[in-house]
């Protein structure tokens, strides 16, 4: 077996480790936003990338009506076309995910912050009536039913109970978000038409070789991940550096209170880095699926611990360390799964996490969302 | 009463819980006694509760044997609460890889006593012990330099590490498992047999009162103040000399002791394990246990510990729906009980008394 | 104050509709007694037998990642038992459900549930390897006998277990006639083996290594749980066998046969019977064509009558995988019932004679607890369609 030397596959290796090192940045950059300004590590952003992939494939299928075969093979498309479907389901990934993203925040973590509103204690309350609902009726639309009728009097009870003021302590949160995570990811496979069974998303890009690279097929798909990637991080980079808001953004990360006093909207900017964030794991969802053509509802939990890695491993706050670190970790786990066997993979990229966190305790880049320059 | 604190009072039965406490503590010795040892009793009974009219209807587990779930999954519950709460709740570590400590004292027991030897349970279960420890030392040594959530995200992956390669080495019966574990030896009545799991019980509850035993004595030492100044300050705890790290070490090796005893008394009972008993979501539901029941507090642990290990089995009827509800209820109870159901107490009056002067400022942080 | 006695009145509303809630959950584990009128009449009849609280249960996932095998699995037993019930008005057998998961850490607390059960004659399952590993001891110990319709890991019999029964012969009769049929029919010469590292996939991949001996030219193991699997496709794209052997489950299957193909690999795909489900064919598109799958199972729906009658009971569905060897196994119970058999050893003694024709094949069991027979049967998925090749030699 050992006779699989890893040059004999090294540019191949290379090519997916990069693309798939790109979808982790992606996904490591929501972590790294949200943990720079919040200290927080946003366990259920995972659910954000896995709401993104299932945006993709909804407006693929629903709203652009395309078919998952057409005579029994796939439903290509090309040109202009091609670009439109694709931009609709980027769109759509990422409108869904920041929408997610924002709601999340002010539904499971504004409230634990001392300052939950009335949108929080409206979502909370129609998921608790939802919960109670459950216990009544079978169909699900009954369900939802009782749970609307029971918004109202329950989001009142809860606006008035809400700990105004006062802040939870940090793993308080982190509850928070491993139980929102538990509630959107089991949403989604109790109520999905397809329940837990894997979701396929129509494949519109023909995946041809567009040039060889040291004797290695460049796929097209990937290149454009790779590329989409690069400019969405750009783009991130450059409001984040050049903006008023991309200002107070990095203001609230390097002093709460100082920023509060000067005028800053803390929750305004909190809720714009997990939009960011929530953003970012959208595009990373559409080139998702572009590569795999598949969801599923647990799709985002392997993805997310691996992308936390990676925002860990290249110093997590910080923006360019996230697109390191998620560069290190797709290739190291694909060279080292040609070395060791695939099913060492995720042993390798915590040995690495580890091995790097030994010399450099805050990452290859160090933490730095407050200092970023471009 | 304003309307928010009525509210308050209305949702938490716990606090009148803590108020019975400190009733009881008012009460002579005697009283308090022999009301310790009625809790216990009645304890050592749980078995038989839901013969009980109406509170067996209450705790009675439909659709799954009761007796099985307290040895299976309620005692272990509240034993690897009860160790995760010494690194999570008293030292202040964010540990998301416990799980990995649980499977190393299973793992032990299985091999010493069915893979590779033939040792009886009882010797092998202090070894498994001691196995843990040493994972955790090994662990900890080179992670605990790092703060907070650097941690976090590296203990996850040793947990993972450790089933990986449980079920990738042969040695380790990779994903085929272990079976054929040597259960624990008869004494005198206690008959050890597959079918009857009370044996099982009242060893695990001895054991998890002897744990708590041993653990009260701790916190209520040097050790356990070093935590409490730890957690609540890294830095000042450092000024004010006390050796963080070493601190750091011993509760992550006495958690990693207590996750590995639930190990063993795990293996013993159920007689076989694979790697898919140790999953990495396993590490975050024990989490959810300690910080739902109220990270620090030791009650909260066994509370919290056994209420998410009996929750899924008594509500069976929601079958596919209760990891959902559970999911609900935790972002509840944070939104509304940030401290878990029975916060800890912030003693420091006594703290005050016992500490040396030069600490003061250490204490006086409050969360 | 008047406000806060309405929120009180509420609050204890609330916590009234949560023991409500504690009290609907009765209902599990609850006998189900479908009383659907089929056709068919093979049943056996009974003939004053009183069989006042009798049943037998189903033990497996329902519900959970596996949950939709262990669904195909209780609708073979659950249609045996209705046309029992429906032949025999006088003597109605209960199905009990014991919803594992597929866990084998909540395994032996549902067992004990069900040995506790004194009703409960006859255990169609446990599903999976993992679980019966951990719930046959209790079974074994209590002499319940369990005949499971899935569990074809190769060294569940070795266990010494009495009550241990299989519908279909075990992984050690389907590697064989896998890599025989990868060398004889298809002559491969050279041969890529990609497993998921489970105690399945793992152990049917490397019955299949062995066999093949040289022919291997390389393998791999990949993550179930990942989306991508590009080592080991670059691996396989390096080699390039003539056949590639992937011992798992349907879903990665898919993904695995997309990614290769994606990659220009063209080696004929061959598969285990974990792959033989419809699910394959969703996620793997037109990459699936031209696969191979093999199964010790039986093609239920080849079986006009047993199809006609799932039909009937199951509106609009067709047999799947499996469910025809619950339906078998849950025929060898009832015929214990039917023979008056109605205590636990009674019916593990009637299992050791029984020998009767099956949907699948002709059912009874040797010593060790395996079907007679290791009939293994390929399968072709051509145009989007899976379909029987026949019997492996």
């Amino acid at each position: 077996m050992r006779d699989w030397l890893i040059y004999r596959t090294f540019w191949d290796l290379t090519v997916t480790g990069v693309a798939l090192g790109s979808i982790y940045a992606l996904v490591a950059l929501g972590y790294t936003l949200v943990y720079g300004v919040l200290r927080l590590i946003n366990f259920a952003h995972s659910e954000i990338f896995m709401i993104g992939t299932f945006a993709s494939l909804i407006t693929a299928t629903n709203v652009l009506g395309l078919p998952m075969l057409e005579a029994g093979q796939y439903p290509y498309r090309t040109g202009f076309q091609l670009v439109l479907i694709l931009l609709a389901c980027l769109l759509g990934s990422m409108v869904l995910s920041g929408a997610g993203a924002v709601a999340l925040e002010r539904a499971a973590y504004r409230p634990l912050r001392g300052s939950g509103d009335q949108f929080g204690a409206v979502v909370l309350a129609f998921v608790s009536a939802f919960v109670v609902g459950l216990i009544f009726f079978d169909t699900p639309k009954s369900n939802l039913i009782f749970g609307i009728i029971g918004t109202g009097p329950i989001a009142w009870m809860y606006l008035n109970i809400f700990r105004r003021g006062r802040q939870a302590p940090r793993l308080a949160f982190l509850i928070s978000a491993i139980g929102a995570s538990t509630a959107i990811t089991e949403a989604v496979a109790i109520w999905g038409p397809r329940d837990r069974e894997q979701y396929q998303t129509p494949r519109v890009l023909e995946k041809k070789t567009l040039f060889k690279l040291f004797g290695t097929d460049i796929r097209i798909d990937y290149v454009i991940v790779i590329i989409g990637a690069l400019l969405m991080m750009t783009a991130l980079l450059l409001f984040v550096n050049r903006t008023r808001l991309g200002r107070g953004v990095r203001a609230v990360a390097q002093d709460v209170e100082t920023a509060k006093i000067l005028g800053v909207n803390v929750d305004f900017v909190i809720l714009i880095t997990f939009l960011l964030g929530g953003v970012m794991a959208g595009g990373a969802a559409m080139m998702f699926t572009l590569v795999y053509d598949q969801s599923k509802f647990n799709i985002g939990f392997l993805l997310g611990v691996k992308s936390f890695t990676a925002a860990v491993l290249g110093g997590i706050g910080n923006l360019k360390g996230a697109l390191l670190g998620g560069l290190v970790l797709g290739l190291s786990e694909n060279y080292g799964s040609a070395l060791f066997g695939g099913q060492w993979k995720d042993v390798i990229a915590f040995v690495l996490l580890l091995v790097v966190l030994m010399f450099r305790p805050t990452g290859l880049l160090g933490e730095s969302l407050a200092k970023a320059r471009v | 009463m304003s309307l928010s604190e009525s509210l308050r009072s209305v949702t938490s039965g716990a606090r009148s819980v803590s108020r019975l406490g400190e009733a009881l503590g008012k009460q002579s010795r005697s009283v308090r006694w022999s009301f310790g040892a009625i809790c216990i009793l009645a304890l050592y009974l749980l078995p038989w509760w839901p013969n009980v009219p109406v509170l067996g209807w209450i705790v009675e587990t439909p659709g799954t044997s009761f007796p099985s779930v307290l040895t299976d999954q309620v005692v272990i519950f509240v034993l690897v609460a009860l160790g995760l709460n010494v690194v999570v709740g008293l030292a202040g570590l964010l540990d998301l890889g416990y799980v990995g400590f649980y499977a190393v004292g299973a793992y032990t027991v299985a091999i010493l006593s069915s893979q590779h030897a033939n040792l009886p349970w009882l010797l092998c279960m202090p070894i498994a012990v001691l196995v843990s420890m040493l994972a955790g030392v090994i662990l900890g040594t080179p992670t605990l330099r790092l703060r907070g959530d650097y941690l976090a995200i590296v203990t996850l992956g040793f947990g993972e590490i450790i089933r990986i390669t449980a079920n990738n080495m042969h040695w380790l019966g990779d994903s085929r498992g272990i079976s054929k574990i040597a259960t624990p030896p008869s004494i005198g009545p206690l008959k050890f047999t597959v079918l009857d799991a009370k044996p099982y019980f009242f060893l695990g509850l001895t054991t998890i009162l002897i744990v708590i035993f041993l653990l009260r004595r701790l916190e209520n030492s040097r050790v356990g103040r070093s935590w409490n100044a730890i957690r609540e300050d890294e830095d000042a705890a450092e000024l004010m000399g006390v050796d963080t790290f070493k601190f750091k070490l011993w509760a992550f090796a006495i958690g990693a002791a207590i996750g590995g005893l639930a190990g063993s008394l795990y293996a013993g009972k159920v007689q076989f394990i694979n790697p898919s008993n140790f999953p990495l979501q396993l590490s975050i539901l024990f989490l959810a246990a300690v910080v739902l029941g109220g990270a620090g507090n030791m009650w909260g642990a066994v509370v919290g510990g056994a209420l998410v290990a009996w929750m899924p089995e008594r509500f069976r009827g929601f079958a596919d729906k209760r990891v959902f509800v559970f999911g609900v209820a935790l972002v509840l109870v944070m939104v509304f009980r940030p401290q878990g159901l029975i916060p800890r107490k912030i003693r420091k009056e006594r703290w005050l008394e016992s500490w040396k002067p030069s600490t003061e400022t250490a204490l006086g942080h409050k969360e | 104050m008047k406000k806060s006695t309405l929120l009180r009145v509420s609050a204890i509303a609330v916590s009234l509709a949560f023991v409500t809630a504690a009290c609907g959950s009765d209902s599990e584990g609850s006998v189900s007694e479908d009383t659907v009128v089929t056709e068919d009449t093979a049943a056996a009849v009974v003939d004053g037998v009183t069989c006042e609280g009798v049943s037998i249960a189903f033990f497996g996932a329902l519900s959970g990642d596996a949950g939709n095998l262990g669904k195909n699995i209780r609708a073979g037993a659950d249609l045996a038992v209705s046309e029992f019930n429906t032949a025999n008005p006088d003597c109605q057998v209960g199905l009990v459900d014991f919803d594992s998961q597929g866990d084998p850490a909540q395994a032996p607390a549902l067992a004990q549930k069900a040995i506790d059960d004194a009703g409960i004659l006859g255990i169609v399952g446990p599903a999976f390897s993992g679980e019966s590993k951990a719930a046959n001891p209790l079974f074994d110990a209590a002499g319940l006998a369990i005949i499971t319709p899935s569990a074809t890991n190769a060294d569940l019999n070795d266990n010494n277990w009495k009550v241990f029964h299989r519908a279909l012969a075990g992984d050690d009769k389907q590697g064989p006639a896998i890599a025989s049929y990868i060398s004889k029919t298809l002559a491969a010469a050279k041969v890529g083996i990609i497993d998921d590292a489970s105690e399945y996939g793992k152990g049917l991949a490397d019955i299949v290594k062995t066999t093949l001996g040289d022919a291997v030219v390389a393998s791999d193991s990949i993550d179930p749980k990942a989306a991508d699997f590009s080592a080991a496709v670059s691996k396989m794209k390096e080699a390039a066998p003539d056949a590639i052997f992937y011992g798992g489950y349907y879903a990665e299957a898919g993904k695995l046969a997309k990614q290769l193909r994606d990659a220009g690999v063209t080696a004929t795909l061959v598969f285990g019977d974990g792959v033989k489900d419809n699910g394959f064919i969703e996620a793997a598109g037109p990459a699936a064509d031209g696969s191979i799958i093999t199964c010790t199972c039986a093609d239920g729906a080849s079986n006009a009558e047993f199809a006609a009658a799932y039909t009937a009971k199951f509106p609009g569905e067709t047999p799947q995988t499996y469910g025809a060897e619950a339906y078998d196994a849950a025929k060898a119970f009832l015929a214990a019932i039917a023979a008056g058999k109605t205590d636990r050893a009674g019916v593990l003694e009637f299992l050791v004679t029984y020998d009767a024709a099956g949907v699948t094949k002709q059912i009874k069991w040797d010593e060790t607890g395996e079907v007679a027979g290791n009939a293994v049967y390929a399968y072709k998925v051509e145009a989007g369609v899976i379909s029987v090749v026949g019997l492996i030699e």
